[in-house]
């Protein structure tokens, strides 16, 4: 879990824009809602008239808002970095794209022991670094080494920390133990964190070593060029082990301005980006538009939602919480904020997914059961000035968000508005990104905020949820503490038989849903759109980009001729 | 014939000098010239274009432009009052107390007045904004503190020449306090390049203003500012030309009107420029 | 002379210390952190890795420790190493984003050169007419124009609505594939409209310096002597006149030397140009600590030096003040 990226909120409302391609966005493949997950213009023109065959070739142009930088994945926090380093490093598994079972990449097979301690996994041994060198498994025990040294400056050791040992055995396949099962661990290696070359980087300062910006890596391509604050190119790897990409060059142009990233995409200039709701309804329904472009939409990987501070006597009484969800019409939200490209939901969990539990629904839009929920409470308007009081004290709130995040800042708005109808005062201000972090969240001072946070395949939540993780720079920041939840979250870490599991987490969520601690505001779709020259694009629940090696321009359709 | 009958001659001084009291009676009047509430949100009327009902059209939340934009003259023109006025305040009293005074006084005022001119000033007010908690007030205070070094220069210079005039010589010789004399003699005589350089100052931080809405950092929304209200025209500017016209268009004049008002009483006041006819 | 110069000299030394003092400070009292950024509300990034980064920073130590140290690296010429994630060293960054901007600035403070000063000189020499007041409007048209949607309006109608020049960027996807001069033509091409519409949002200031300037010389005696002497009025206005009234430009020209390498936000953001504008406000978000410093001691070095250059020209340029 993420909160969304920093990029994104500081540059511009466009949260689903720099997370597109790598992070897995997530929605019911089956049950989705119409036709999400399809290209949503109709057959391409270009593929429906003839099938095609895959061919090698032409070049994929991506926009970018951000500058990676560092392809070291360890010491990157930002998503191009994450996205690009994806592209040159390969994962020990991966997510497969319905993100419910694992799919071998380096490691050709794993096994957990039965008691959930033991991890073995087997690795191939056909694997090179894209400098000849043969890849094995002390490649990994350097990286693990690495990540757990108190000297690297990484924000990802934690995973890692949890691990009491790593036997190694052999050239081919290493066992990792774990104290006490941990149900989330299989999900942290897969990832590229810890694979890095060990021959190229044992004897380097690592901290400052050339590789982080020039990197050699396993995966699927290969770093050609990287101009700084303007463009990253990538080229196919010849010798990756499942074979060459079709698509011989990627290059992301880093374009800081959404409008102009957009007329760019227009005008042939980029073949990929994620659209805001505004471009997806009113500016991309031109018939030339949908000649050239698909268009896809699923829900992504976050949610937004509007946290309480539970310390704040205020928002200490959960009819009072549940009194403000019943408020504020999300449907409204949706509508005005995200033109209706998103949904309602009751949980932190993707809406679709395994993880939800069906039972929960969200609280309906009610502004009379709100008033009554109020006056339970003891809030109600005595003086007769418009605003609800208690105590001679009227309620009202500061709610606080992030600048430059415009979908944040409508919600606030219409937020604000159904609020002020049912007497309730929220005073809007916004901060700047770090700021808002460091001496608003941080330091708890707040009374609500709005702000996101995107989902991992895995239903562990307990950072954010565990009554253990209020303090200071922790992630349970609003403060919720719930035995019972905190009972269940314990358990689902614990337990790796999925049914089972299930069964903490649909608890969990119930627990969710009658305290109210965030008032789950809407999931907003990712709306990418690709250029219609590209095939074998296959939508899932974890997005368009989960098989980016295998996309292809048929012969007659390539653009650019690549010189090798 | 003096200066100010002399601008009046100027058409184009005019016609700035109309555009910024037009300007100003629409800020004063903004609440009664206003049809809709500008923060009324109507998710039914998302962007839509001029009307009958909406003469300038819908924004992305459905409220009303011509109201948000009524409102929003007040909103920058406030701004840019404001944040000149806390210039003059600190710029004036330092330019008359440095050129009054000369010497040590001298000095140092001007000595502070290049620091400052050190930080590109574009620079510094990105630098404090930025992380400064955004509201209004503070884009007034941070544009007013980083942009009084000319006014104090201006004044400076105004008093060198002054203070061997033959009133101020005079005032001094009848024991007056520096006080008085700056106050009394020498800043009305100093306060036509003032007015001049106010008057071009709140066209500079109205386009300040705007640059720092594009950048998310200028007058926090609900609230309306043109500035903000152009920069959420540029994401629409291709479904919904009129959030970024007339916003653009409200802005340009206004500038442009401020500014050639500026510039045609400078012409006018300033001796050296004048051409006798 | 060469004792003025040397006083102005040891005059700029308290002024740059106080400039790093005063940045240095504002930067601190800023809220927000570096180390908050780099973990970025990451749950995987436990409080021990922000300890480490707090202490890899230096920013553990008290405030006064951490200028004494940052100045006096400094003044081994040792700017430091960002704090952002690819932990470079200042001057790198600076030196990939300055050579960008200064073209862009040279190249379009050239344009304003060529058009303001024959707009100053005509519009003092016809004072009040028509074409005077034309130009004016015209220039402050430019002035006025917000410069995002200026910029905005260009790329739809140049770029998009006429397809004559590129959108955004720097170079074409093939720019690599092209000749010498083609790779020329091709960056030349993609800085048209940034060049021009800086150049256009930034004619008043000098237009309007330049014909009060004039102004003030037409009136001179001698200017009226020479017409006296029968020469005609080009001669009087191009030979005499003009000459003279370039001399206070030269001030003028000092002053933007600074802002030949601050780079606009805006502009570089519209056009997707990786300038010093980006650099310089990325690191503020970022609380880059050195690399804004950096910026900041930087650009405020070349001020200082442009002033005094301007200062230096005009002294050799007229003579009244070399006297002093």
């Amino acid at each position: 879990m993420k909160p969304v990226s920093r990029k994104a909120a500081t540059w511009s409302a466009f949260l689903l824009l720099s997370t597109l391609s790598m992070l897995p966005a997530c929605k019911d493949g089956s049950s989705g809602e119409g036709d999400a997950g399809s290209a949503n213009s109709g057959s391409s023109a270009i593929s429906a008239s003839a099938p095609t065959e895959p061919a090698y070739g032409d070049a994929l142009v991506l926009g970018t808002i951000g500058d990676a930088s560092n392809l070291i994945r360890m010491l990157a926090g930002d998503s191009s970095s994450a996205e690009i380093a994806g592209m040159i490093f390969e994962p020990l598994i991966t997510y497969d794209k319905t993100l419910s079972e694992f799919e071998p990449r380096l490691a050709e097979s794993w096994e957990i022991s039965r008691d959930g301690l033991e991890i073995s996994f087997k690795l191939r041994e056909d694997v090179r670094w894209t400098d000849g060198e043969p890849f094995d498994v002390h490649d990994i025990k350097f990286g693990f080494d690495t990540i757990r040294d108190p000297s690297t400056l990484t924000a990802y050791a934690e995973d890692y920390l949890q691990v009491k040992e790593m036997r190694v055995q052999g050239d081919h396949a290493f066992t990792v133990v774990y104290e006490e099962p941990y149900a989330p661990a299989l999900g942290s290696w897969a990832s590229i964190m810890v694979v890095l070359p060990e021959h190229i980087l044992k004897d380097e300062d690592f901290g400052d070593t050339k590789f982080s910006r020039n990197p050699i890596g396993n995966g699927p391509y290969v770093l050609e060029d990287w101009t700084t604050g303007e463009s990253i190119s990538i080229i196919s790897n010849n010798d990756y082990y499942r074979g060459r990409p079709y698509i011989d060059r990627h290059r992301w142009r880093i374009i800081p301005d959404q409008q102009t990233m957009f007329l760019e995409l227009k005008g042939g200039g980029i073949d990929l980006m994620g659209l805001t709701p505004l471009q997806f309804k009113r500016q991309t329904d031109t018939r030339t538009f949908e000649e050239q472009f698909a268009k896809y939409e699923y829900y992504s990987n976050g949610y937004t939602y509007l946290g309480y501070n539970l310390s704040n006597p205020l928002f200490k009484d959960k009819r009072v919480r549940q009194a403000l969800t019943h408020a504020i019409d999300r449907q409204e939200l949706i509508d005005g904020v995200l033109l209706g490209l998103g949904t309602t939901t009751a949980v932190p969990y993707q809406p679709g997914t395994d993880w939800v539990n069906k039972d929960v629904e969200p609280w309906p839009y009610d502004p009379s059961r709100a008033k009554e929920l109020f006056a339970e409470a003891g809030w109600k308007d005595r003086d007769g000035d418009g605003v609800l009081d208690k105590d001679g004290a009227q309620f009202s709130f500061e709610l606080i968000t992030n600048n430059g995040n415009e979908q944040r800042l409508k919600t606030a708005t219409i937020i604000q508005k159904r609020l002020d109808q049912i007497g309730v005062k929220a005073n809007i201000k916004t901060l700047e990104w770090s700021a808002f972090i460091n001496d608003y969240i941080n330091k708890r001072r707040f009374e609500a905020v709005i702000l996101g946070w995107s989902m991992d395949p895995d239903p562990d939540q307990y950072i954010i949820w565990h009554s253990s993780k209020t303090g200071e720079k922790e992630f349970n920041f609003v403060g919720y503490n719930n035995p019972e939840a905190d009972e269940v979250l314990e358990k689902g870490r614990r337990t790796f038989d999925k049914t089972e599991r299930k069964k903490f987490y649909d608890r969990f969520q119930e627990l969710i849903h009658e305290d109210q601690p965030y008032t789950f505001l809407y999931v907003p779709k990712s709306l990418p759109t690709v250029h219609k020259r590209f095939h074998g694009i296959d939508p899932a629940p974890a997005g368009i980009s989960h098989n980016l090696t295998e996309w292809y321009v048929p012969t007659a359709f390539q653009k650019h001729t690549v010189t090798r | 014939m003096n200066g100010w009958q002399r601008a009046l001659k100027n058409r184009v001084t005019v016609v700035g000098g109309v555009v910024v009291a037009i300007l100003f009676a629409v800020a004063v009047f903004a609440p009664w010239l206003a049809p809709f509430d500008p923060s009324d949100i109507d998710a039914s009327t998302i962007l839509v274009g001029p009307s009958a009902e909406h003469w300038l059209g819908t924004d992305s939340l459905g409220r009303d432009v011509l109201s948000r934009m009524i409102f929003g003259a007040r909103v920058s023109l406030l701004v840019g009052f404001v944040s000149v006025g806390i210039a003059c305040a600190i710029g004036v009293p330092l330019g008359a107390v440095a050129g009054y005074f000369g010497g040590v006084v001298d000095t140092v005022v001007m000595r502070f007045v290049d620091l400052m001119l050190c930080f590109p000033s574009f620079f510094l007010i990105l630098a404090v904004i930025a992380v400064l908690e955004q509201s209004i007030w503070n884009i007034m205070i941070v544009i007013g503190a980083t942009s009084w070094m000319g006014v104090c220069r201006l004044v400076r210079a105004e008093f060198l020449s002054l203070r061997e005039r033959e009133f101020m010589v005079a005032a001094r010789g009848l024991g007056q306090s520096p006080a008085k004399i700056i106050f009394r003699h020498g800043l009305p005589n100093a306060m036509a390049p003032v007015f001049v350089a106010f008057i071009l100052g709140v066209a500079s931080a109205i386009l300040t203003e705007s640059g720092l809405s594009f950048l998310g950092i200028g007058v926090p929304p609900p609230d309306p500012s043109w500035g903000n209200i152009l920069t959420e025209g540029k994401a629409t500017i291709e479904v919904a030309w009129w959030m970024s016209v007339y916003p653009g268009m409200a802005i340009l004049v206004t500038v442009l009107g401020y500014n050639l008002l500026g510039e045609g009483l400078r012409d006018t006041l300033d001796p050296r420029l004048r051409q006798e006819r | 002379m060469l004792r003025y110069l040397l006083t102005r000299i040891a005059g700029l030394v308290p002024l740059l210390i106080g400039v790093t003092f005063v940045s240095f400070l504002v930067i601190n009292l800023a809220p927000g952190s570096p180390v908050e950024l780099m973990t970025d509300l990451n749950p995987k990034a436990g409080p021990e890795v922000q300890q480490r980064l707090e202490k890899e920073y230096g920013l553990d130590k008290p405030l006064p420790v951490q200028y004494w140290i940052w100045v006096s690296k400094l003044a081994r010429g040792d700017f430091g190493r960002s704090f952002q994630q690819d932990r470079r060293p200042v001057l790198d960054k600076i030196k990939e984003a300055l050579p960008v901007t200064l073209a862009l600035n040279v190249m379009s403070l050239a344009i304003v050169l060529c058009v303001a000063i024959p707009i100053g000189v005509y519009s003092a020499t016809h004072q009040y007419s028509l074409g005077d007041r034309a130009t004016t409007v015209f220039v402050f048209v430019g002035f006025a124009m917000p410069s995002f949607w200026f910029a905005l309006l260009c790329i739809l109608f140049f770029s998009v609505h006429l397809g004559w020049l590129p959108i955004s960027g720097l170079r074409s996807f093939d720019h690599n594939a092209l000749s010498d001069v083609g790779r020329v033509l091709d960056i030349a091409k993609h800085l048209i409209l940034p060049v021009c519409i800086s150049g256009f949002t930034s004619l008043a200031a000098m237009s309007r310096y330049m014909r009060s300037s004039m102004l003030e010389v037409i009136r001179q005696d001698y200017i009226n002597t020479a017409r006296a002497k029968g020469l005609d009025e080009r001669t009087v206005t191009f030979r005499h006149a003009l000459r003279n009234a370039l001399l206070p430009i030269i001030t003028l020209l000092g002053l933007s030397i600074p802002g030949l390498i601050g780079g606009s936000v805006i502009m570089e953001s519209i056009f997707a140009i990786p300038g010093m504008g980006r650099l310089f406000f990325q690191s503020i978000l970022a609380r880059d600590y050195p690399l804004i410093m950096g910026v900041l001691v930087m650009s405020s070095m070349l001020t200082l030096i442009g002033n005094l250059a301007a200062d230096l020209m005009y002294a050799v340029a007229d003579p009244r003040l070399r006297k002093r």
